[in-house]
């Protein structure tokens, strides 16, 4: 049988009607699309797509089973490996992981292994009514700070192996970026709520409204008993652009403006947390978070929402399928554009105008692609008065974060470089014995996966190390 | 679940709320702050730490009634929970070494002044404190100041009560008087901060301001409580949950931060009348 040489599409919401709503894009596959999918696979010797995850997923063996119809197999094979499979199925860039090693995508289209992997953890949801079971005590304890994706990753792998894990979080649900940045209708919060009840029937212990370097210091924690510290406390504050204009009301760092959605859920209809709505909006940059940002403000209402990018389509480091998605829902590109100012309101004959303040616009600068720089990018130039103002009345800056300082400040003896970021060797061990770090608290912003892959590593160097005491 | 376990209504619209939080009652100095929801679903609220009780395990907090959350959280009596209690945020006030300080308060500014001139008193600091209120009816912690201060004087707008003017007249008169101090540490409103500065200024005496933007998470994620200082010429960008709430008032730009501070005006009101007309029929 001649293999198909297109990757089944995933299905989706019709762009005109989810452009109003925050219900999940993508509704993933059905089981018939799911078998004709996993049928493309050609189950190769040397496995190149394992080597393009950071986790190192069984991919080959989980869409076997899937061939076999054997569902609850195929979560069995990638829960050997990951910790969160329906939200890695979701929100990983598979085009640049295991879909670009894929043999098949040599010649034709990859096979679609993050749809595959998305329909094998939503059957195992529905179908599946077993708890999981917390493994006898093995008498460690292990503490893990924030309950993001690498956090939740490292107490998940090591709870499996018996130790006693609790996880510090500071804010009042655990998800980090999961719950706070990443919008609901790209990942459904009931989705990570479920991964966390899983972690929590393994035994892992949660305690949010902590702090970790206020509420309590690291070094507390090693008072308290715990024999091995894990830090994944995620980005940090927010990066601005340094243009006049950034302080005018209606200008938010993407941060702020999805955890207002997000965590706070100020889409729905009578908020008890604010958000500016409608009119028109810009959104600054071109990664996943710009996409969020913008298509989350069209659902918020906007009438018209632009990207503004300093660099080409080419160089968009977006997943792929979000900037297809943005696109078919009517979202503006303006790529090769730099913005240089926030214009605002100001009436100059009444000081206490209720609009003073607020912002009218955008001045943006066109670009042009120069000599490539030192990672092979080409350099955007602005083209000499080539300025223009985009109408706005929200503008959203997604230019990425630097990492949090809390936990630096409170721990003597932790080593950072000079982006802020903790200092770590290839076990994921920090310059502080038994204390180890991963996640965007170490490379700064980054992936869900390159997170959950730090957590991993985390848990087997600890495992390795408390095992041996 | 963070149990309240005594309350007092200070004046008609401000009310002190004593809540059990064991580890925040442990750490917490003068000048930290902490972000609660009232309720599951609520918005979170950064409120300064008005005292703790490490042994008894509870902190206090001061609210003025201005948005939904404060009216929320104005009807929560004792054996009441609020949902959520994280803490304690922001740098401590930096008080040591310090020998004659005085300490300006305004409005329910006057509950963060108040620990800083406790604590400076305390530290063996001479303290003089000028607290203002706009009438008489919501004069606060007059008691609780007159305990840690060499010497105090209260303030009203309308002369309702004790002297009648703002905090920066009798400040300017002792100053223009040769009065000196190693520090002047402000809390209230932005406006009146501003001229606490201004008039503290010709004299070269070091200013401390706390303050009080719009906060979420609280933690340095979000950014939503930045604002610009201008030192050496350059405009800064500061966050106040991490490097606050205290910064040096003469590089503050008191004006960006009051604009700023307005943007969901028209939702607190808005926010507050709905949390009012919800109690009236819960009432009925």
């Amino acid at each position: 049988m001649a293999i198909n040489p297109i990757k089944h599409e995933m299905p989706t919401q019709d762009p005109q009607v989810r452009a109003h709503n925050f219900n999940e894009v993508a509704l993933g596959y059905t089981e018939e699309i799911a078998l004709e999918e996993a049928s493309r696979c050609l189950n190769c010797v040397n496995k190149p797509c394992v080597s393009g995850c950071p986790v190192n997923v069984h991919i080959p063996e989980f869409i076997a089973k899937i061939k076999e119809k054997d569902y609850e197999g195929a979560y069995q094979e990638i829960s050997k490996s990951s910790s969160l499979p329906a939200v890695c199925g979701r929100v990983c860039p598979q085009e640049l992981q295991c879909e670009s090693k894929c043999t098949l995508g040599i010649k034709f289209q990859s096979v679609g292994i993050g749809r595959l992997e998305r329909f094998v953890a939503d059957y195992h949801n529905a179908n599946n009514t077993a708890k999981a079971v917390a493994p006898a005590s093995n008498g460690h304890k292990v503490a893990v700070v924030g309950a993001g994706p690498s956090g939740l990753t490292c107490a998940g792998d090591l709870a499996k192996k018996g130790y006693k894990v609790s996880i510090f979080e500071a804010l009042h649900t655990a998800g980090g970026v999961l719950v706070y940045g990443i919008p609901e209708f790209r990942l459904p919060k009931s989705i990570v709520a479920k991964e966390v009840d899983t972690l929590k029937q393994l035994g892992v212990d949660i305690e949010t409204n902590v702090v970790i370097g206020k509420t309590l210091t690291i070094d507390e924690l090693f008072e308290d008993g715990y024999e091995a510290v894990f830090v994944g406390s995620g980005a940090g504050l927010p990066n601005f652009m340094n243009i006049p204009g950034e302080a005018y009301k209606g200008v938010y760092s993407a941060n702020e403006f999805l955890t207002r959605s997000n965590l706070m859920k100020a889409y729905e209809a009578d908020p008890t947390t604010p958000i500016m709505k409608g009119g028109n909006v810009a959104i600054v940059g071109g990664g996943n978070v710009a996409m969020d940002a913008a298509r989350t403000a069209l659902r918020l209402g906007a009438e018209h929402v632009y990207v503004v990018y300093r660099r080409s389509l080419e160089e968009l480091p977006a997943r792929k399928e979000e900037v297809e998605h943005a696109m078919e829902e009517g979202i503006d590109f303006r790529l090769l554009n730099n913005p240089v100012e926030v214009l605002g309101y100001n009436n100059p004959d009444d000081p206490r105008d209720p609009k003073n303040g607020f912002v009218t616009g955008i001045k943006c600068i066109r670009m042009e692609l120069g000599e490539p720089d030192e990672k092979g990018r080409r350099r955007p130039v602005p083209v000499e008065g080539s300025e223009f103002v985009l109408d706005v009345d929200t503008v959203v800056i997604a230019i990425g974060t630097s990492p949090n300082p809390l936990i630096k400040n409170t721990t003597p003896g932790l080593e950072i470089n000079k982006h802020g970021g903790i200092i770590v060797n290839e076990d994921g061990l920090t310059s502080r014995d038994s204390v180890y770090a991963g996640g965007d608290a170490v490379t700064g912003a980054a992936t869900v996966i390159s997170a959950m892959g730090a957590g991993k590593l985390a848990a087997k160097s600890i495992d390795e190390a408390l095992s041996n005491k | 679940m963070y149990r309240v376990v005594s309350r007092k209504e200070l004046n008609p619209t401000v009310t002190q709320l004593e809540i059990e939080a064991p580890l925040v009652a442990k750490k917490a100095q003068p000048g930290q702050f902490i972000i609660l929801r009232a309720n599951e679903d609520g918005e979170r609220i950064p409120l300064t730490v008005a005292g703790t009780d490490p042994e008894k395990g509870t902190v206090k907090i001061i609210f003025q009634i201005v948005g939904g959350t404060t009216e929320i959280l104005n009807h929560k009596m004792v054996g009441d929970y609020l949902a959520d209690f994280v803490g304690p945020l922001g740098v401590a006030s930096e008080i040591e070494g310090l020998k004659k300080v005085c300490v300006v308060g305004g409005g329910v500014g006057c509950a963060i002044a108040m620990p800083i001139a406790q604590a400076l008193h305390d530290n063996g600091c001479e303290v003089t404190s000028i607290i203002g209120f706009r009438s008489k009816d919501i004069v606060i912690l007059e008691d609780e100041f007159k305990a840690c201060s060499d010497k105090l004087i209260v303030m009203t707008d309308d002369g309702s009560y004790a002297r009648q003017g703002n905090v920066t007249v009798p400040l300017k008169e002792m100053l223009d008087a040769g009065e000196t101090f190693d520090e002047i540490i402000t809390i209230g409103p932005l406006i009146m901060m501003k001229f606490v500065v201004a008039t503290a200024k010709p004299f070269n005496i070091p200013c401390t301001v706390s303050m009080n933007p719009i906060m979420i998470d609280g933690t340095g994620m979000c950014g939503g409580c930045r604002l610009t200082l201008v030192q050496d010429g350059k405009r800064v960008t500061k966050f106040a949950c991490v490097d606050g709430p205290d910064f040096n008032g003469y590089e503050v730009d008191f004006d960006e931060a009051m604009s700023r501070g307005r943007m969901y005006m028209d939702y607190e009101k808005h926010a507050r009348d709905a949390a009012c007309n919800l109690f009236k029929k819960e009432a009925k």
